[in-house]
């Protein structure tokens, strides 16, 4: 009764991201290489929405959504230019201040592409931040730095990925909301790096990792092109992958997707312990850049990650989302904190920008959203 | 399904294995500093009434708060007659104020409080006085004098002050030199007393902070502003860091960037700090100090306080009403005095 009327009036909504599956080939690519028969049966539930006048902007949706993020983006180095042109007029020193701007958008890059992967799934992590933290300090503990390099590669990457397993297994299995989930890890993550740490900053003496952050390659520091590989196999694994489509069909629907033969509780365990991983792997950007490890490390950064992942289009409630839109979103803000410091002006009104940027580019989004829908609906 | 329960077997096997690296990883033995603490070797040191100090200082977040509350503990160990009785202060004022609440019920002889916010534990402060015990304020000062037997504090102005004159000092008639200012958080106090203290010193000498930037004490917050601060200077002539903890991501931001055409002057004095100090291998010359062995004093003052005495050597009985600490400068002259004082950060 109740029971039944719920996935049928979630039906139409489910069909925006079914839909969204066969507009950007997914279903012709992936079908044959693994398990037909499941994204065969998800094929029909959109076809009787009669795909070809939905077709059209569904596909160019997105898209356009990250040149708008662009724009905004061009706007503030045009703002850059009027305001310092002895910085962005000149070649080189533009390469430079981007450089930085880049460097310092790696780490919390990176722990946004796991958000985005998390969130376009339909849940949240808010424990992002005291992971990096987490795994930051273990892997500086005076006992990993005597491992060397691959000890603290190696426990930084497996206590990400460990505690986001544990967040996975605890949303899927134990059935609790990712909100408290989440929330209950951060607060003991947080509590074990001060435990361990005894709330002390660990100097990082393997300078092997320490160069990943002032050693250049091509005249690009190590840290930004590891941000670069994060950001290009999220982007081949959300669109070029089963795991991707997957993702996107268990946040649009859960139950859909369950109906469809996806194993959701795995999926979901598989989502956070990936976030986790890009947790691990921040945490060693963050302790190149700034050569320790703190359990103050990654303040905010859930709040930030997610902020950037919503202003680059991922959805709240899951199903949509682009790594290309989240990574603008982390540059946007990036540019703003240089901008603001090339100019030497106080961090208080930068927050209040910040807030600005955040309300203004979701109106955007959601104004174009709403002009979009009534087009069609007028042709038919 | 045996292959998944092969893939589960290798896969529980892996993590098992991981787990048990990894619990080998959590060790952090550090040594033991040893100048944090000191016992004077006067009539004072002879043991008299047993006093039991309370003793509570805001959540260690960071170096500095936890040297704090280290060196109160080593220090209270190194007297016979004094028990320490250290309660958790919580993470804001509200939650301070209730501990200093339960503590007052255990009636100890004396509390040593660092408060969160001075103005905001000054009426239990007050309270605690009325029960009969002895308040030594630490650090942050209540708002009413009457709320604490004494109090013990370091010197933000100074450090400003010790900080402009070492930098006024060397680019003495240059108007034009490039001075950069990396502040700790903004909203605080101590911050804008630090920075008012710097600037009025460097005005004596004509010069002035061209570039000012606020970090948040933290080491990714000092090397994110700092990264920023010198794409937006492209030459700069002197930096004073406010805060050495901040300072470790600082100099790793200076660093990346390959800059070594100015010096730099850091704040608060932690072991890491002195050594590239010592060691000259940073842009880092001088730091001023803003020293954490302040608690290990005020261990002893509660202690003095309750049983009567005064300081050797001094003629009053009584411990002063008011301490304030010098801001030293330490440089590579005269750091290795100053190293067993240098808190891990």
């Amino acid at each position: 009764m109740t029971a039944g009327t719920g996935p049928t009036t979630n039906e139409p909504t489910t069909n925006g991201p079914t839909t969204n599956g066969p507009t950007t080939n997914g279903p012709t690519t992936n079908g044959p290489t693994t398990n037909g028969p499941t994204t065969n049966e998800a094929v029909p539930s959109g076809r009787p929405g009669s795909p070809a006048p939905g077709l059209r902007w569904v596909a160019g949706e997105p898209v356009k959504r990250t040149l708008g993020l662009v724009a905004v983006l061009v706007a503030l180095l045009v703002v850059g230019a009027v305001t310092r042109p002895d910085i962005f007029g000149d070649t080189s020193k533009l390469w430079q201040n981007e450089l930085t701007v880049l460097t310092l958008a790696s780490a919390i890059g990176i722990v946004t592409v796991g958000m985005t992967f998390v969130m376009i799934g339909g849940g949240i992590d808010l424990s992002v931040g005291a992971l990096l933290a987490l795994a930051s300090v273990w892997c500086t503990t005076v006992a990993t730095q005597s491992y060397g390099v691959g000890g603290v590669i190696f426990s930084a990457l497996a206590v990400g990925a460990g505690a986001g397993f544990v967040n996975g297994l605890l949303i899927s299995y134990g059935r609790l909301v990712p909100f408290i989930a989440t929330l209950a890890m951060m607060v003991a993550a947080r509590g074990l790096a001060q435990k361990i740490s005894g709330s002390r900053t660990q100097i990082n003496h393997v300078s092997l990792i320490n160069d990943l952050a002032s050693e250049k390659i091509l005249g690009v520091p190590y840290i930004v092109l590891v941000f670069a590989v994060v950001v290009a196999l999220g982007w081949v694994l959300l669109n070029r992958t089963t795991f991707g489509r997957r993702t996107v069909a268990v946040g649009g629907n859960a139950e859909a997707a369950r109906l469809a033969g996806i194993n959701t509780r795995r999926h979901t365990v598989l989502l956070y312990a990936l976030s986790g991983l890009c947790c691990g792997i921040a945490a060693l950007v963050v302790v190149a850049q700034t050569t320790s490890g703190s359990n103050t490390n990654g303040d905010l950064y859930e709040l930030n990650a997610i902020a950037a992942a919503i202003i680059g289009g991922t959805a709240l409630a899951g199903g949509r989302g682009t790594i290309v839109g989240s990574l603008v979103g982390v540059l946007i803000f990036s540019q703003i904190a240089n901008l603001f410091t090339v100019n030497n002006l106080p961090t208080e009104t930068q927050r209040i920008v910040n807030g600005a940027i955040i309300v203004g580019a979701v109106l955007i989004q959601q104004f174009r959203l709403a002009d979009l829908r009534r087009r069609p609906k007028l042709s038919t | 399904m045996s292959d998944v329960s092969r893939r589960g077997l290798l896969l529980g096997g892996s993590a098992l294995g991981a787990g048990v690296l990894l619990a080998g990883c959590t060790s952090n033995e550090t040594k033991n500093d040893g100048g944090q603490t000191k016992v004077s070797e006067g009539k004072n040191a002879a043991p008299g009434k047993n006093v039991t100090i309370g003793f509570s200082a805001p959540a260690a977040d960071h170096g500095w708060i936890g040297a704090i509350t280290a060196n109160a503990k080593a220090q209270a160990a190194k007297y016979s007659d004094v028990k320490l009785l250290p309660v958790d202060a919580g993470k804001d004022a509200p939650a301070q104020i209730a501990a200093i609440e339960s503590l007052i019920q255990q009636k100890p002889d004396a509390i040593v409080l660092l408060p969160n916010d001075g103005a905001q534990l000054t009426a239990v402060a007050r309270k605690a006085m009325e029960a009969g015990i002895v308040v030594i304020n630490l650090d942050r000062e209540f708002s009413d004098p009457a709320a604490s037997f004494a109090l013990i504090k370091g010197d933000n102005y100074g450090m400003g002050v010790s900080a402009g004159h070492y930098i006024g000092r060397k680019l003495k008639g240059r108007g034009d030199a490039v001075i950069a200012e990396v502040a700790g958080i903004d909203t605080l106090q101590l911050t804008k007393d630090r920075s008012k203290g710097f600037a009025d010193t460097l005005a004596t000498y004509g010069l002035r902070v061209s570039n000012r930037v606020a970090a948040d004490f933290t080491v990714p917050g000092g090397q994110a502003v700092t990264a920023n601060l010198l794409q937006a200077a492209s030459k700069i002539d002197a930096i004073w860091n406010h805060d050495d903890d901040q300072g470790v991501g600082v100099l790793a931001a200076i660093k990346q960037a390959g800059r070594k055409e100015f010096f730099m002057v850091g704040g608060a004095g932690s072991l890491d700090a002195m050594d590239h100090i010592a060691a000259g291998d940073t842009p880092l010359e001088a730091t001023v100090t803003y020293p954490p062995t302040m608690a290990s004093s005020a261990i002893s003052l509660a202690r003095l306080a309750v049983q009567g005495k005064g300081l050797d050597d001094l003629v009053e009985l009584q411990v002063p009403k008011l301490i304030v600490l010098q801001s030293e400068t330490v440089t590579r002259s005269n750091v290795d005095r100053y190293r067993p004082l240098g808190f891990k950060s």
